[in-house]
């Protein structure tokens, strides 16, 4: 069973957080060190960017964060010696140019061997993902797949059913980044895409998901996850200007985030018929 | 060899639509619409009547004597799209674009641009055909170009300037596909190159066609045999893909791609010549990296050739051989800009004054009744700014 698999299933089948953060961001080192805070601060996953020069799915928090680690003389593989350092599990984050500069198989099997245990690659919608998802497969990886709320029903079973480890839904039109509110009609896309995902695949919400109260939301409404990145990043960011209680706030954000999904989760098991 | 219509959106391997899962139902309403409507006859019409009435079309074939004359061997033909409404040939994809997003009940459009020339054709198509049009820039191309950045504002285009990366071209289509994810329902992207995820390349290459098409023609009338070579400048590869369709079946016609060769080896926008294979902005093909994937900065002459990728059907059209590609230097471009002012009085284009610089050499190795046609792609107004600085002329 992945890793990924054993998380969700140890918490229950729900209130997973997932935190997200820029591998090495703002350096190398520093950056191992933001991980340990986001570990002790309850992630139950934690999703590790490689920068990329060209990243179109990122909104300005992030887009900041990857300019910060190339300048910093980030090279892959040295966010996978970040990862592999990890006791929760890790998934990686990256634009498909990054995989493919080194051939998709020798990427997977890199990842593999520090600890990797799922990939998400936002400019690789479904059509393109059959080489991707073999190898994935038989490297024992999980290539989580997103679907959006552009995403009609037939896609929607169709990525439900080849996603692995988890499936990530975007929950808005638009970029990652901080919004001051979740986006209209979240539930019932959590509804919706929950028909396709229930009982075969956790539900994973993110883009958008930035304060403790929209976590709370999108657990209760039915989803197994919430994926959080510009909120946390944006702590990071501070730290930049050498700030070291930083460390210590991105720690207890964390924990409220985490807190909030345990909320949002207890919340949606009472109201269940028993 | 012909590729008329790339069904899996594939030119052999190159190409593709790598883009995020919220735009996949986007590129793909925008190629139905683009099937249905291109074999429309009201569509087509309408079309030609706007690029014969409002653009110019067709426009001359001119053969020019004294550069035939200067180079010692092969008759030169020069394609003057430099002669269409906007100066460049970028109206004949945003007329057509512009109209197709009318179709499709999209009301605003926007658009990327380097040296500014797309960002003017797409502003003058909006402003004709009732479409509101945004137009993304880098912040350091604004700097560089802001006569055009004023030309925008007055034919109603709001610019919005781009900050991020290395602040021209190639974050400009960044951020245009940002501001696309956001707004899908309301906005048509307008790509100005052969470039970005299936059907983009197909689409603009297809609304360019019509150089080659006429340069077809033209050629037929004018000398009674196609040309033996047709020339043309690559940056994305959209007035080039233009030009070279309609021969690509035609065997013994010799297609040459010229790429910004910059300052050398390492500081060009060369990715035919010095890339490798890789994805971005959608698409699969060569690429302008470093060893790990990162996106290289280019260097060039000129703003509109300034670009990291190129479009996927040069990557197929170089693979399979069929055309040749080359690169230019800043140095020997410049020189065909001036050339060919003095000698034709016709100020190209930095970008197309690269075409004419490989033109002019490869006339000379070519016979006396040899025929090559150069695409001149747009006029030069836009550059004397940058041409006065080079030969060290305050003005």
């Amino acid at each position: 069973m992945s890793k990924i698999k054993e998380a969700f299933e140890r918490i229950g089948g729900g209130g997973a957080l997932v935190a997200y953060v820029m591998g090495g961001d703002p350096d190398p080192e520093t950056s191992s060190r933001v991980i340990e805070a986001v570990e002790r601060g309850g992630a139950d996953i934690i999703e590790i960017g490689i920068p990329f020069s060209d990243p179109i799915a990122d909104g300005k928090t992030i887009q900041e964060a990857g300019v910060r680690a190339l300048k910093s003389g980030t090279k892959p593989e040295d966010v996978l010696e970040i990862a592999s350092c990890v006791k929760v599990p890790v998934v990686l984050m990256t634009y498909y140019n990054i995989v493919h500069s080194q051939g998709l198989t020798r990427f997977l099997e890199r990842a593999r061997d520090k600890g990797v245990d799922g990939l998400v690659i936002p400019d690789l919608p479904l059509e393109e993902t059959e080489e991707y998802r073999r190898a994935a497969r038989e490297l024992g990886v999980d290539a989580i797949l997103l679907a959006s709320p552009a995403t009609q029903v037939r896609r929607m079973k169709e990525i439900a059913m080849k996603t692995s480890g988890f499936l990530y839904l975007v929950s808005l039109y638009g970029v990652t980044g901080q919004r001051a509110e979740l986006a209209s009609g979240i539930g019932k896309l959590i509804q919706f895409a929950k028909r396709f995902t229930n009982g075969r695949i956790p539900l994973c919400v993110g883009f958008g998901i930035s304060k403790p109260e929209h976590v709370l939301r999108v657990v209760e409404k039915g989803a197994e996850g919430a994926i959080v990145g510009s909120a946390i990043v944006d702590r990071v960011a501070l730290l930049a200007h050498g700030k070291e209680e930083v460390l210590q706030e991105v720690e207890l954000y964390v924990h409220s985030l985490k807190e909030a999904a345990r909320k949002g989760f207890r919340k949606r098991e009472l109201r269940k018929p028993s | 060899m012909v590729i008329k219509y790339p069904r899996n959106g594939r030119f052999g391997r190159f190409g593709g639509q790598f883009v995020p899962e919220t735009l996949m139902p986007a590129v793909r309403e925008l190629e139905r619409a683009y099937l249905r409507y291109r074999r429309e006859r009201r569509f087509v019409e309408e079309l030609n009547v706007l690029l014969r009435s409002y653009a110019g079309r067709p426009t001359p074939l001119y053969f020019a004597p004294n550069m035939t004359k200067h180079a010692g061997g092969a008759r030169i033909y020069l394609k003057r799209e430099d002669l269409l409404h906007g100066g460049a040939h970028k109206i004949n994809n945003t007329l057509g674009q512009c109209l197709l997003a009318r179709k499709m009940g999209k009301r605003r459009v926007i658009a990327e641009t380097g040296a500014g020339q797309h960002g003017v054709a797409t502003a003058m198509a909006a402003a004709v055909l009732g479409l509101k049009a945004e137009v993304y820039m880098g912040a350091e191309d604004m700097e560089r170009q802001k006569l055009n950045v004023f030309r925008m504002g007055l034919l109603g285009a709001e610019v919005h300037r781009v900050s991020t990366g290395s602040r021209t071209l190639k974050d400009a289509i960044n951020e245009a596909l940002r501001d696309w994810v956001t707004n899908l329902e309301s906005t048509h992207y307008l790509i100005g190159s052969a470039v970005g995820p299936h059907p983009y390349p197909v689409m603009v290459r297809d609304f360019q066609s019509v150089i080659g098409q006429e340069i077809r023609s033209q050629m037929l009338r004018e000398t009674g045999r196609l040309p033996n070579a047709v020339v043309a400048c690559v940056g994305g590869g959209s007035n080039a893909i233009g030009s070279f369709h309609p021969f690509v079946g035609d065997k013994h016609v010799e297609l040459y791609g010229v790429e910004a060769g910059g300052e050398g080896k390492g500081k060009n926008a060369a990715p035919l010549l010095e890339g490798r294979e890789g994805v971005l902005h959608g698409m699969l093909t060569y690429l302008l990296q470093d060893s790990e994937g990162q996106v290289r900065e280019t260097r060039s002459i000129s703003a509109g050739l300034d670009y990291p990728g190129v479009g996927p059907e040069h990557a197929y059209l170089k693979e399979k051989g069929r055309a040749k590609y080359v690169a230019v230097s800043d140095k020997h471009a410049l020189r065909a800009f001036q050339l060919l002012s003095r000698l034709e009085g016709i100020i190209p284009a930095l970008e197309s004054a690269h075409a004419v610089a490989y033109a002019t050499e490869l006339a000379k190795s070519m016979k006396k009744d040899d025929t090559v046609v150069v695409t001149l792609s747009g006029r030069g107004d836009k550059d004397v700014h940058v041409v006065a600085r080079m030969t060290g002329v305050e003005i």
